[in-house]
């Protein structure tokens, strides 16, 4: 059995939670660029936020299960449909055989998830399922997905499931909408290189996501910023939400997909809570960072992971409730 | 204690980094190296250690060293606590020694005559400064494998071009300001090129990926087109 792409999307990758313990090899950790929503699609199928995910883009791809499968969709709203019908984000799907998932209209965001109760038989590299497209290896043959690829899948069992439709599981989740544009950020090691100007303009101005956003970053339209010193930095480690200042005086957020060392001022660091509201955004978008502190930064990080690991217990104890009984449920 | 006087900054909510200055040295570089191999596998919580030229970041589980009246970043700098206060920071790390074939034939070479001209010497000359040294990898970082060696000789030192190039072919060899480096796969970079190795520097097929390793010495030596493309494909 297996999930197989009907017709290529822009851009679709296998995803995890990222390649950790390489980069002094200059391997960077890419992974999902919104774990929250990669993390919570595996949760509400009650599976661990290791497990894989296929990170979509807009246009997205058009994929055949071949056999019955429970698949969960969070993060971008496409507007999904299973067979032409609408379908939720956010809530397990029972999927029969020969069913076909698209995507119609980007609604809202900008990469959604898709989570599979059945285990993906794909290989690790390095010990982490992420695509790492630049040296085509991890995910499925190193590269995104495209018409005709088949991942191959673990049946799963799912008794009393009349095969030939699809159905809701019944529990879900109520995603927190907000329309703010606030990011936090904490300071960066070189935020007293901007002058007091460039440091004032930084916290009020807003940001303008310019066509120049991918996987790797996101650069900034905005006020030029400016250094007071322009003593050059020698390379060493950058991360995902590094706010670097080039030498344009114009800012690019580094992403998932980041390098593991940079030599140009770090103003300073999205929080890691904020990164998913980040990775959902779209160029043309404005973005405004506002100043907290790292005791914030973490407590809220703390507050997202423990959310997503008592999603993930509680889900599985329904999950396994409800493959005894489904239909009573 | 350590040798060199230190600061340790938060790298972002789950990294923190130990930064030895801006300046590039081999003592200090030493120092960072010891502390990363001292780092490898002490502890569960940690992610990921990334030394760079003078500073070394380590990546931390917020959620395992959060406690309720301490923050993980106090609590990871606890955890190196112990590290930073040891005496024995005088012998030195095993270092493999790599010689790596380059071909300065014009054709690998778009930037040899350049700066060549620039630095007022021949050709023949700059080529014999490149080969004359062991280099330092004082870290890998931008691409999977490249490593930033030191230092090249002041005669051949020569700043990055202003116009970075779209693509560099692998094995690219490079100078950027007192570095020399080896581009492992193609990519965008903005190094002067002054020749090409057919050595596979990077292969993700393998068990170990990457050929070289932070604190190994590099020598480079000189060979011929022929040699270039009779090279066998593999690690050396």
């Amino acid at each position: 059995m297996s999930l197989k792409i009907i017709r290529s999307g822009i851009l679709d990758t296998v995803q995890d939670n990222g390649r950790w313990g390489y980069q002094h090899l200059g391997i960077n950790p890419g992974g999902s660029m919104d774990r929250f929503s990669a993390s919570l699609a595996n949760a509400l199928l009650g599976k661990e936020a290791t497990a894989p995910v296929i990170e979509l883009h807009f246009p997205a791809a058009e994929i055949l299960f071949t056999a019955p499968c429970v698949i969960c969709l969070t993060g971008a709203d496409f507007l999904p449909t299973l067979n032409g019908t609408s379908v939720p984000l956010h809530q397990p799907l029972f999927v029969g055989a020969n069913s076909v998932l698209e995507f119609k209209t980007p609604k809202s965001g900008a990469r959604c998830y898709l989570a599979l109760l059945n285990e993906w038989r794909l290989n690790k590299w390095l010990n982490s399922y992420s695509t790492h497209t630049k040296v085509l290896a991890g995910g499925y043959k190193g590269r995104r997905l495209l018409k005709g690829d088949e991942i191959e899948l673990e049946p799963v069992a799912l008794p009393q499931i009349r095969e030939e439709r699809f159905s809701l599981l019944p529990w879900h989740y109520h995603p927190l909408t907000s329309d703010s544009k606030e990011v936090e950020f904490i300071v960066g090691n070189e935020w007293n290189r901007l002058t007091t100007k460039s440091q004032t303009d930084f916290l009020n101005q807003t940001f303008r996501m310019t066509a120049a956003a991918d996987r790797m970053g996101y650069r900034l339209q905005g006020e030029v910023l400016q250094t007071t010193k322009a003593e050059s930095l020698l390379s060493s480690a950058v991360g995902f939400g590094t706010i670097q200042l080039l030498p344009s005086g114009q800012l690019i957020v580094l992403m998932a997909d980041h390098q593991t060392t940079g030599g140009y001022p770090r103003i300073g660091h999205v929080i890691s809570a904020h990164l998913p509201k980040l990775a959902q955004q779209r160029p043309g978008d404005e973005i405004k960072f506002t100043l907290t502190t790292l005791e914030e930064a973490e407590e809220k990080l703390t507050e997202q992971l423990r959310f997503l690991k008592q999603t993930q217990s509680l889900c599985q104890e329904r999950m396994d409730a409800y493959r005894k009984a489904p239909l009573h449920r | 204690m350590l040798p060199f006087s230190y600061t340790i900054f938060p790298l972002g909510d789950s990294a923190l980094t130990i930064d030895f200055g801006n300046h590039m040295n081999e003592a200090v570089n030493e120092c960072v190296l010891q502390l990363f191999h001292r780092l490898q596998n002490t502890s569960p919580f940690i992610r990921d250690v990334i030394p760079a030229y003078a500073s070394l970041t380590v990546y931390y589980d917020v959620l395992a060293l959060r406690k309720k009246n301490a923050s993980a970043f106090e609590a990871a700098k606890a955890l190196l606590q112990p590290l930073l206060k040891t005496e024995d920071y005088k012998k030195q790390n095993e270092r493999k020694h790599h010689r790596i074939p380059v071909c300065y034939a014009e054709r690998f070479a778009p930037d040899l005559t350049e700066l060549a001209s620039v630095k007022n010497i021949p050709v023949g000359e700059v080529i014999a400064l490149h080969t004359n040294k062991d280099y330092r990898i004082y870290m890998l970082g931008f691409l999977p494998g490249f490593a930033y060696m030191g230092k090249v000789d002041d005669r051949i030192a020569m700043p990055r071009k202003a116009q970075p190039r779209t693509t560099v072919p692998a094995g690219s060899v490079g100078i950027a300001g007192e570095q020399t480096g080896i581009y492992p796969l193609p990519s965008p970079g903005g190094w002067n090129l002054i020749g090409r190795t057919p050595v596979t520097l990077f292969d993700a097929g393998k068990e170990d990926s990457v050929l070289f390793q932070p604190g190994d010495a590099v020598s480079f030596y000189s060979i011929s087109e022929d040699e270039f493309e009779n090279y066998p494909k593999r690690h050396p």
